[in-house]
């Protein structure tokens, strides 16, 4: 893209997107981090995933002052602008995203028997989507690619058939074994983390389908 | 190209070259008369002199040669039989200099309806005068000056007198050419305002180099450059969406 005639502007826009692409990463991670404390029982793991979301407050705070400053400075215009208000969007759905992900992590603890439990396969598989759709539409982001935008919300779906089977499968556990209801209802409420952070990386998307074309994309 | 019901002003491969140079290069566009059109592009690109063509004030420069067509409610503007001091009554325009006449702020109103007749005797012309500076907004801060003279007010209530003289000799359409780039913020917010209150009374069309003026005033807005209107449309598409590469490129501040 050409640059700006000031280019302190351009300066500005590429310091939001490397926070915007910052976020991602580490939302990314700790979505990785919390799930493999919960499958292995790791409440060390789970205690830095809690802990490293502050990080994630933090930038999403820098994200805010930049784009407003870029904002009140530069009065940005069409494709600036779009990004600008998409930057601020996302830097809160991505810090959203991490709060799903420390709420992973804080029913480490609550989950007990886990080898017994057959939905903890399933669990895992599941939040290998809600992680790579988070990576994909962040990627989408830097390059500005509206399609890989629309692929990631294509892929929500899937999120939505592993809540749908995981929640079923953990209901007839809780009826069949009575025992495990406080650990199965605990498992019930990451699948519906993980289906958030799908729902989540789908509104990213749309803002990424937004900076990029001016429409948002069709059939939502 | 946006298509209005029934646009005011209608140009088509509008052309004017100062000798050898071509200024405005076949512009063909429809000026509602309900909204407020704004005409932006780098310094240059012939906004000024194609807004100028809309009542032929281009005539009084002897290089200025014009081609093409231009009609006012259906009627060719630029036909031999035109009545030029009569059209450019219907197409008013306000400079980007406040220039009120060296008369007082009741003379600068007045003279327009008194040479085009449009008053009989002293009462009517003192309604028609303060009716004009209501609606420039200008009445309550000169009502009891009126027979001090037009430059004694500040620039921005200058340019309102002008903006009141305009108006009172009944125009259809109002050409503004950067009417605000003298006045400092204040000054040029009650222009605008006045502007968006005069909205749907007349037509509007403004060139401005305030790309945020050009954003706050308009419903249309028509980007120019090297002399051709590149794109028209709606103000809200041209600034947060435009079609064309080189919009873009000049409204986010990459031009050149």
């Amino acid at each position: 893209m050409q640059e700006h005639t000031v280019k302190a502007f351009d300066e500005d826009i590429t310091r939001l997107r490397g926070l915007i692409a910052e976020m991602g990463g580490l939302a990314e991670v700790a979505i990785e981090e919390a799930m493999r404390a919960l499958v292995s029982g790791d409440e060390d793991l789970a205690a830095s995933v809690v802990e490293r979301d502050k990080k994630l407050d933090v930038l999403e705070a820098e994200v805010d002052a930049l784009a407003i400053r870029i904002i009140a400075l530069r009065a940005p215009m069409a494709d600036d602008l779009r990004e600008i208000i998409a930057a601020l969007k996302i830097g809160g759905v991505v810090e959203r995203i991490g709060d799903y992900a420390k709420n992973i992590a804080k029913r480490v603890g609550s989950i007990e028997g886990r080898k017994r439990f057959e939905p903890l396969t399933l669990i895992p598989a599941m939040a290998d989507v809600a992680a790579e759709m988070v990576h994909d539409v962040l990627t989408a982001f830097a390059a500005r690619d509206p399609v890989l935008a629309r692929e990631v919300i294509e892929r929500d779906e899937k999120v939505d058939a592993f809540y749908d089977s995981i929640f079923r499968n953990l209901v007839s556990y809780m009826v069949e074994n009575p025992a495990t209801i406080s650990s199965a209802a605990q498992l019930l409420f990451v699948a519906r983390n993980l289906e958030r952070i799908g729902d989540h990386a789908t509104n990213v998307a749309e803002m990424v389908h937004f900076a990029a074309l001016g429409t948002l994309p069709p059939d939502r | 190209m946006v298509t209005e019901t029934q646009p005011k002003m209608r140009t088509r491969d509008v052309t004017v070259s100062y000798g050898d140079k071509v200024a405005v290069d076949s512009v063909s566009i429809d000026i509602p008369s309900e909204y407020v059109t704004s005409f932006i592009g780098p310094s240059g690109c012939g906004k000024s002199t194609f807004l100028r063509a809309l009542n032929r004030m281009n005539d009084t420069i002897p290089t200025a040669r014009f081609q093409g067509h231009i009609e006012l409610d259906g009627e060719d503007i630029y036909r031999s039989k035109m009545d030029v001091v009569q059209l450019r009554a219907r197409v008013g325009m306000v400079f980007q200099k406040p220039n009120p006449f060296p008369k007082s702020i009741f003379e600068n109103v007045a003279y327009g309806p008194r040479i085009h007749g449009l008053a009989e005797g002293k009462a009517e012309l003192d309604t028609i005068v303060e009716k004009s500076l209501r609606r420039a907004g200008l009445w309550d801060e000169v009502k009891d000056r009126l027979a001090d003279s037009g430059t004694t007010l500040s620039g921005g209530q200058q340019q309102r007198l002008c903006i009141a003289r305009a108006i009172a000799v009944q125009p259809e359409v109002i050409l503004m050419d950067e009417p605000c780039s003298a006045l400092d913020p204040i000054a040029t917010a009650k222009i605008e305002e006045l502007i968006d209150e005069l909205r749907g009374r007349y037509a509007i069309v403004i060139v401005t180099h305030s790309m945020q003026q050009a954003a706050r005033v308009s419903q249309r807005t028509a980007f120019f450059h090297l002399g051709k209107m590149v794109e028209y449309g709606h103000t809200s598409d041209i600034f947060t969406n435009p079609r064309e590469v080189r919009t873009k490129d000049y409204i986010t501040g990459r031009y050149g």
